[in-house]
């Protein structure tokens, strides 16, 4: 089974489209959907520890920016902590040199993750499968290297310290205050991945996803478009690593490392590819028990969470929320 | 539409008219086996061309090659006058030739009226548009729709493609095909896998579409090839064997031996 089939079977049956949808009931249970997970993103620094909820939205966001290739295009980007690493030490370096407020060091790490996915992904969109992977992961390494040892300017493995968090003379140096503030940038980058895959653009991605050469019969340039969304999920995983090194004042190797790209990967699978919640309820469920297991005094994090990954691609190939959307689909179904 | 009296009339303008696609020493290579080997085609502009021969002899390659999906070993390919050798699909598809395909080639998750308006966005320039809801391919449903009723599909608008019935894919295919309007339209056995009834629904249709297009037709019922193809080039070894009108074709003793031998499939 490919990836793009995976992705397939993942992201549901009939999607049904902008008309099927007008038509449908869903919309009600979309805006509740919305209004419970945008209760819960304000909840959260109040139930748990703030700098592990700024965390979760981080790589809620980071996923997502994954499953729109993942999902939504079928390429499997094993590089992603390219774009994130180089938007954390770009934000970091940025707010450093110049005392920028953190929008901006954010909004510089975000255009430098931009940049760089144009020349990854002109060379990886002519690959797909594994190859793309594979491309994408050699990509990523490079960056890993260079970060290693340009020392000068990202310090090595000591990484890099950034200033004290502040806005126009707020001090945000406290993480459940820096939460408020940096989740709208958060929110807004959901928003642009939901109106992308929404989109006619989102629209011509799942027919390259489920056949391309349809596609390019009708006339759609097919390494166009994946170049496209190449280059708007490096950015939006450029806008989660900004944040995120941000929201820490340090930007470390871990952040180019590719386990970085790996977890992005196993919470989109985790939590159903082309589906945007899967990736959000994935985030809060690895973060969350990589969190606990290291509260616990547990060493090899990497083992529980890789065995459970297993398990889910055996077992749920959909996801949690694909399985939980496959079932209800199913059941209501059944009822009619 | 054209009557009767008007289709017969057809050939002789056609003789007259400039080539719509011309081939020139096209020839495809695969691992030292020459699925096309030196096949020179001119397709006159407004006329059904069918390409008919043996399985093996080509046809699907030559087409691929035709509509970009293959690049050529040698030879060359004119659009008009333009060269179109080497362009990829989409370009090719961009400049009038439109392709359905011989394997029911479509998208799964989509409803038919969706297939449609994703032809029509395409050429309405909306594809890139990442920053517009997709409710803006809306404005093409009434043209959408008008396609699939031209294909029968009127019924079937919101149902999922893949749920469709054989022939009824096929159909989709050639309203697919039909929405990017095209100067040029490359048939792959429209009416493969038909039963009679589709096969004449396709057959009046393909007749109805080809007014102000040039089509060329990979076929292998001969009583399509009779109604409608102008011309008719029989393929042998991804050469060709002889051109002509059907009539002569079908008559001459070479296509006999090769192809037209089997007395079931003359007729």
């Amino acid at each position: 089974m490919s990836i793009a089939e995976m992705a397939r079977a993942a992201s549901g049956t009939t999607r049904g489209g902008a008309a099927e949808r007008a038509a449908g009931a869903r919309p009600a249970i979309r805006w509740l959907l919305l209004a419970v997970g945008l209760t819960a993103a304000l909840a959260m620094p109040w139930v748990m520890y703030p700098p592990i909820a700024f965390d979760i939205a981080c790589f809620a966001l980071l996923a997502v920016s994954v499953d729109l290739l993942l999902g939504y295009t079928g390429l499997l980007s094993f590089g992603h902590a390219a774009f994130w690493g180089t938007a954390a030490y770009t934000a970091t370096l940025v707010s450093l040199q110049t005392g920028a407020p953190f929008p901006l060091a954010v909004l510089a790490g975000m255009v430098a993750a931009a940049v760089l996915s144009v020349p990854i992904g002109y060379l990886a969109v002519k690959r797909t499968g594994i190859y793309f992977a594979m491309v994408t992961l050699a990509f990523a390494q490079m960056i890993f290297f260079l970060a290693n040892q340009w020392r000068s300017v990202t310090g090595g493995e000591n990484g890099l310290v950034g200033p004290a968090r502040e806005l126009f003379n707020m001090d945000l140096s406290d993480p459940f205050f820096f939460y408020y503030a940096g989740l709208p940038f958060i929110l807004l980058g959901l928003l642009a991945a939901w109106r992308v895959v929404r989109s006619p653009f989102g629209r011509v991605l799942v027919a390259i996803r489920d056949n391309p050469s349809r596609a390019r019969a009708l006339g759609y340039p097919v390494h166009q478009y994946k170049l496209g969304v190449f280059v708007i999920s490096a950015s939006l995983a450029g806008l989660a690593g900004g944040l995120f090194a941000i929201s820490h004042g340090f930007a470390s190797l871990q952040e180019v490392y590719w386990t970085t790209s790996g977890k992005a990967v196993m919470i989109v699978v985790l939590g159903g590819m082309g589906t945007l919640w899967g990736s959000v309820i994935g985030a809060y469920l690895v973060v969350q028990l990589e969190y606990f297991l290291s509260d616990a005094g547990f060493e090899e994090i990497g083992i529980v969470t890789g065995s459970i990954f297993v398990l889910v691609v055996l077992l749920f190939r959909r996801g949690i929320w694909g399985t939980a959307r496959h079932t209800l689909e199913k059941l209501q179904r059944r009822r009619e | 539409m054209p009557d009767s009296a008007e289709a017969a009339d057809i050939p002789q303008a056609v003789l007259a008219a400039p080539a719509a696609l011309t081939a020139r020493g096209l020839a495809k290579q695969f691992r030292g086996f020459r699925a096309v080997d030196g096949v020179d085609l001119s397709v006159a502009e407004g006329s059904v061309h069918a390409l008919v021969g043996p399985n093996g002899a080509g046809k699907t390659t030559l087409f691929n090659l035709l509509s970009g999906f293959i690049a050529p070993s040698a030879g060359q390919i004119l659009l008009g006058d333009r060269d179109i050798t080497g362009l990829a699909p989409e370009q090719i598809a961009r400049l009038g030739v439109a392709r359905s395909f011989q394997i029911t080639n479509l998208f799964p998750m989509l409803t038919a009226r969706e297939h449609v308006e994703l032809a029509l966005a395409g050429r309405a320039g909306q594809g890139f548009m990442f920053w517009r809801s997709d409710r803006l391919l809306i404005e093409h449903a009434d043209r959408a729709e008008e396609l699939l009723a031209s294909v029968g599909l009127e019924h079937a608008a919101t149902v999922p493609a893949d749920t469709l019935p054989y022939g009824q894919k096929r159909a989709l295919e050639l309203a697919l095909a039909l929405a990017l309007d095209p100067k040029v339209l490359l048939l792959d056995e429209p009416t493969a896998g038909m039963g009679a009834e589709d096969v004449d629904r396709t057959v009046e249709l393909i007749g109805r579409v080809r007014a102000g297009r040039t089509v060329v037709l990979v076929e292998h019922n001969m009583n399509v090839v009779a109604s409608l193809a102008d011309r008719v080039t029989v393929l042998q070894l991804g050469q060709v064997l002889i051109e002509g009108e059907y009539a002569e074709v079908r008559d001459d003793p070479q296509v006999v031996a090769a192809y037209l031998g089997e007395p079931d499939a003359a007729h």
